[in-house]
């Protein structure tokens, strides 16, 4: 009797066990820790536990993700690595390089997202054909956002050439309106010079340039170009923009004192947020040229033991690549689904535009990763093109030097 | 027994402070020399390839900027919070009634955090909200003070946000040792008929030495290790314009993923602090010893 309760007891025991093997768990580090991206990290929590997960979450606010990034390298160099980390671009295949990343191909296949992920941003997802990240939205960085108002009332048309946008601007600063609404931070001047650089190269030599640095584009006449366009823009910038937020200078043109802001679709928040609506209040159109800059957010899936973690990791490469995820976080976040079969019944006009120009530049392949926001290149090479910029925007540095230092700096970063 | 440990406890006592010390302070000089001469990119990598993280270094024009910037707010900065310092201390050393009250004035800057500083005086300076357009709006329209914008001139605002900071300190630093100078001299002085500001050239000032070494050495680790006072009143702009070697060797560690960049430009820091710092603890050591 004695003997066969203890078996009983055992039985029960090891059922528990399995049990909690079967458990998913992840352990998530992010830097989504601001207002709307909390909320949109939230709805994943909610869904994971719906499928009978454990959730620990791991956010590190700080330094645009500097401060997670430390965090990451503390834990991996301890070899204790979370289950998947908020990563993107490049430095996924840099931590790839480290053997650190773990395969999701069995997630992937089982779900299909070779079929509805475009090539360019799936190709991101891959480590030497495997997968090992999952992509959870698509931000356009080469937008144009303007004032309704203040356009009508001038006369002015939104601009499909960097031409038309000079003359727009001479017109505006004559009326005596700020043109471009721009904040003097490295990245913001970062994000101007790429939408002007594919505007004026074209999407061949924005991708020779900024993704091959092909030496031969980085020092062409065409790149001259680009820096002479962006020495005309600082002249139709207000005095007063070294240093200002983002945020700020959208602030500029919904209150009018600006007609312009070129940032990506992250400013759509803003407008929102204030109640504005798009092509009523303000206009959103892509850069003048053709092309689409992506900046694609993805979790990278680390290499972990146990079969719950596994689990966990799986659950969640599956979830966030899931259409419910994929339409309920971009409408938080402003940005659009990466997977393109998603209905986008409930998104604004500008979230429309975007995913329609995302199709077409897809097919004719002129879909490219952003430079200025670490999608195409390693953060030494990223930054090094970033400091001859800001540099030359802030100084009075001539053009042809300016390219110059350009292809120095690429060589000394490497 | 008794005997042993009376001969050893100071030993045993100062025993884990010296191993923490050796390893946390020395060990990581080492271990940042090692990867300085390494390709670490991501993550630290141990193979040694030379000197080329140093040649890239001295390559960049960023670090140029950053380390004459290094040297331009270090002067000016020790320079000037010194003589203010030492101005503000004779003045408040002439037995004036509401000395303890000034003083406490002169000297709260010190007990707010640099970001505070940083923050505050971005918005002083910022043409579009402080004293510029304040003086605009008292009716001149002609008045300009855009230097936290202009590239040429914003690392001086740093000077100043830094120097408004720390004189405080320094006056304090030297009200101590202007108290500390034997009365009966100055008396004996005044006797004669000397005048006061020749009192205070000829006997009080040679007289307070070591006060300027302190005042000096403080200050000028202040500047070197400055990161967040940078940080909070420009960010290191406009462009890379304020750059200072610590926010140089941030961005390279941590936004960048270049280890290798970040350590060399650390050993370089460490050189500049030795240049200052060995010959001052030469100097001590040796007039104790001697």
């Amino acid at each position: 009797m004695k003997s066969y309760l203890m078996g009983a007891i055992s039985g029960i025991a090891v059922v528990a066990a399995t049990a909690a093997i079967a458990e998913p768990q992840a352990e998530v580090l992010h830097y989504w820790t601001s207002g709307g991206e909390a909320k949109s990290v939230a709805v994943l929590q909610e869904e994971f536990a719906a499928n009978g997960g454990t959730w620990t979450d791991m956010p590190v606010a700080g330094g645009g993700g500097d401060a997670a990034m430390t965090a990451l390298r503390a834990r991996v160099l301890s070899g204790n690595a979370p289950t998947a980390v908020q990563l993107k671009g490049p430095a996924i295949q840099e931590w790839y390089e480290e053997g650190v990343l773990a395969d999701i191909s069995a997630v992937a296949e089982a779900n299909g997202w070779a079929d509805v992920l475009p090539d360019s941003i799936a190709g991101h997802m891959k480590c030497e054909g495997t997968w090992c990240a999952a992509p959870v939205n698509v931000h356009r960085v080469d937008w144009i956002w303007a004032n309704a108002e203040v356009l009508k009332s001038n006369g002015i048309a939104m601009p499909t050439s960097w031409d038309e946008f000079n003359a727009a601007a001479t017109k505006l600063q004559a009326a005596g309106i700020i043109p471009l609404a721009h904040g003097g931070q490295a990245w913001q001047d970062a994000t101007v010079f790429e939408a002007v650089a594919l505007g004026i190269l074209g999407p061949d030599g924005f991708r020779k340039a900024f993704v091959d640095l092909d030496e031969a584009t980085l020092t062409s006449d065409a790149m001259v170009a680009v820096f002479d366009q962006m020495r005309t823009m600082r002249g139709f910038v207000d005095p007063n923009f070294s240093g200002r937020d983002w945020n700020l200078a959208t602030a500029m043109v919904m209150n009018g004192e600006a007609a312009f802001q070129i940032m990506g679709d992250w400013a759509k928040g803003e407008f929102m947020a204030a109640g504005k609506v798009p092509g009523k209040d303000f206009l959103c159109a892509s850069t003048p040229g053709d092309g689409f800059l992506y900046n694609v957010d993805s979790f990278a899936m680390f290499d972990v033991d146990g079969d719950d973690k596994k689990a966990g990791q799986a659950l969640l490469a599956k979830l966030v690549v899931g259409k419910n995820f994929q339409k309920v976080f971009n409408l938080n976040k402003g940005s659009i689904p990466a997977r393109t079969d998603v209905p986008l019944d409930e998104f604004d006009s500008c979230a429309l535009l975007s995913a329609s120009d995302m199709a077409a530049s897809s097919d004719n392949g002129s879909l490219l990763p952003s430079y200025a926001h670490g999608m195409a290149l390693r953060g030494a090479q990223a930054g090094a093109i970033t400091d001859v910029v800001t540099a030359h925007f802030n100084s009075d540095m001539s053009s042809a030097d300016a390219v110059k230092q350009l292809a120095q700096a690429v060589a000394n970063s490497m | 027994m008794t005997k042993w440990l009376e001969e050893n406890t100071p030993k045993l006592v100062l025993a884990p402070s010296f191993v923490a010390i050796l390893v946390f302070v020395y060990g990581f000089i080492a271990w940042t020399a090692w990867v300085s001469l390494t390709r670490s990119r991501l993550l630290p990598k141990y193979e040694i390839k030379g000197f080329i993280q140093y040649e890239r270094l001295f390559d960049s024009p960023r670090w140029d900027t950053a380390f004459s910037n290094l040297f331009v707010f270090g002067f000016l900065f020790i320079a000037i919070a010194m003589i203010l310092g030492l101005v503000l201390a004779i003045l408040l050393d002439q037995n004036i009634r509401t000395e303890g009250a000034i003083r406490t004035i002169y000297l709260y800057p010190m007990a707010l955090s640099m970001i505070v500083t940083g923050t505050a005086w971005k918005w002083i300076l910022n043409p579009g909200l402080g004293l510029e357009a304040l003086v605009r709006g008292w009716g001149f329209p002609d008045f300009t003070f855009d230097w936290l914008v202009n590239p040429d001139m914003a690392i001086y605002t740093i000077v100043i946000a830094a120097i408004w900071q720390s004189s405080g300190f320094v006056m304090a630093l030297f009200l101590a040792g202007l108290r500390s100078v034997d009365q009966e001299i100055i008396k004996a002085a005044q006797v004669d008929g000397i005048p006061t500001w020749r009192v205070y050239t000829a006997i009080i000032i040679p007289s307070m030495a070591p006060i300027f070494l302190s005042a000096f050495i403080v200050l000028s680790h202040l500047a070197i290790k400055s990161f967040d006072l940078v940080i909070a009143l420009t960010g290191g702009g406009p462009g890379y314009a304020t750059d200072l070697p610590a926010t140089y060797m941030y961005a390279m560690a941590f936004s960048r993923g270049d280890i290798g960049q970040a350590a060399s430009s650390a050993m370089i820091m460490m050189m500049v602090v030795f240049a200052i710092v060995v010959p001052y603890l030469y100097s001590e050591l040796r007039s104790k010893n001697g």
